[in-house]
């Protein structure tokens, strides 16, 4: 008999690829007996499903004000960019 | 534009070297961090791709033939830049998370949900109807949360499966790792996430959040 932490890695590697039959009896025979089991699969399936709708909704909003540089993170970079510049710069000549 | 045009085609002039990158990080740094943050799902990191992004672009400037648009030509960058991240990523935390996985006396997230027989020691609760969840906004709030808060190499490799809807052998083939490792670090993407989300759930319900 797997065990439940069998049973989940099974179940999250059947959201990738198809398990060999064997492998996919002995984990409905677990599911048959195992509640909560069952709540997970139905968790693991609503993770794969929500990704998408986040996928789908973060395609309209990528344009909104959180994805942007913080002024913070705008500045370190900016500074990185001058030193790597004049580095350059000095090489050059 | 006809302004930034003409610099172009000077590239020689000691003003376009000085004003190139700085120009470049305004003009293209919210797009360039957007467009890693939702690969990377990870702000620090996506902060730092945009960085390492335009200092290659001000490196290979020279070679830059203006072909491409210079938001294409960065955004080219960029997408290299995120794939030799999460590859490097992916083969630094394999290791850990295979020995973790065999290894049961490990403190581990994951591990702390099974006892020593693989049996649930805190078993999955009900979350209630899928599709009603799925249309409730804190619920995708949650998710969004819960992502942000995984391993950065395990909210990669669960948003190239998941969002960018790739297959396991594409995934395996760009980050140059076993499908055992994929398989796993997706296994414990997915593990992670769940228990972050029932426990996110679990505090709205007695009124925490």
């Amino acid at each position: 008999m797997l065990s439940c932490k069998e049973v989940c890695h099974f179940v999250s590697e059947s959201l990738d690829q198809q398990l060999p039959w064997y492998t996919r009896l002995r984990v409905r025979l677990h599911l048959f007996i195992c509640k909560a089991c069952r709540r997970m699969v139905k968790q693991m399936a609503l993770l794969q499903t929500a990704a998408w709708f986040y996928g789908a909704t973060d395609e309209q909003t990528s344009t909104e004000e959180n994805d942007t540089l913080s002024e913070n993170a705008r500045s370190r970079i900016l500074k990185q960019l001058q030193q790597a510049n004049s580095g350059s710069a000095d090489h050059n000549a | 534009m006809v302004k930034v045009c003409a610099m172009h085609n000077n590239p020689n002039k000691n003003a376009d070297v000085e004003s190139d990158p700085a120009r470049w990080l305004q003009e293209y740094g919210d797009v360039l961090f957007g467009y890693a943050l939702k690969r990377l799902h990870h702000t620090a990191q996506a902060e730092d791709a945009v960085q390492e992004t335009l200092l290659a672009a001000l490196k290979a400037r020279a070679s830059y033939a203006g072909r491409a648009s210079e938001k294409t030509w960065l955004v080219g960058i960029l997408k290299h830049k995120i794939i030799d991240l999460i590859r490097k990523q992916a083969r630094e935390t394999t290791v850990d998370d295979i020995h973790a996985l065999s290894d049961l006396s490990t403190e581990n997230s994951i591990d702390e949900l099974f006892d020593e027989r693989g049996h649930w020691i805190q078993p999955p609760q009900d979350w209630g109807n899928p599709e009603k969840m799925l249309h409730n906004q804190q619920f995708m709030e949650f998710f969004r949360r819960c992502l942000e808060r995984l391993k950065p190499a395990h909210a990669q490799i669960f948003s190239l499966k998941e969002l960018a809807g790739q297959t396991i052998e594409e995934i395996c083939n760009e980050l140059d790792v076993t499908a055992t490792n994929c398989s796993v670090m997706l296994y414990r993407a997915r593990m992670s996430l769940r228990r972050c989300l029932e426990i996110q759930l679990a505090d709205e319900n007695s009124g925490e959040l």
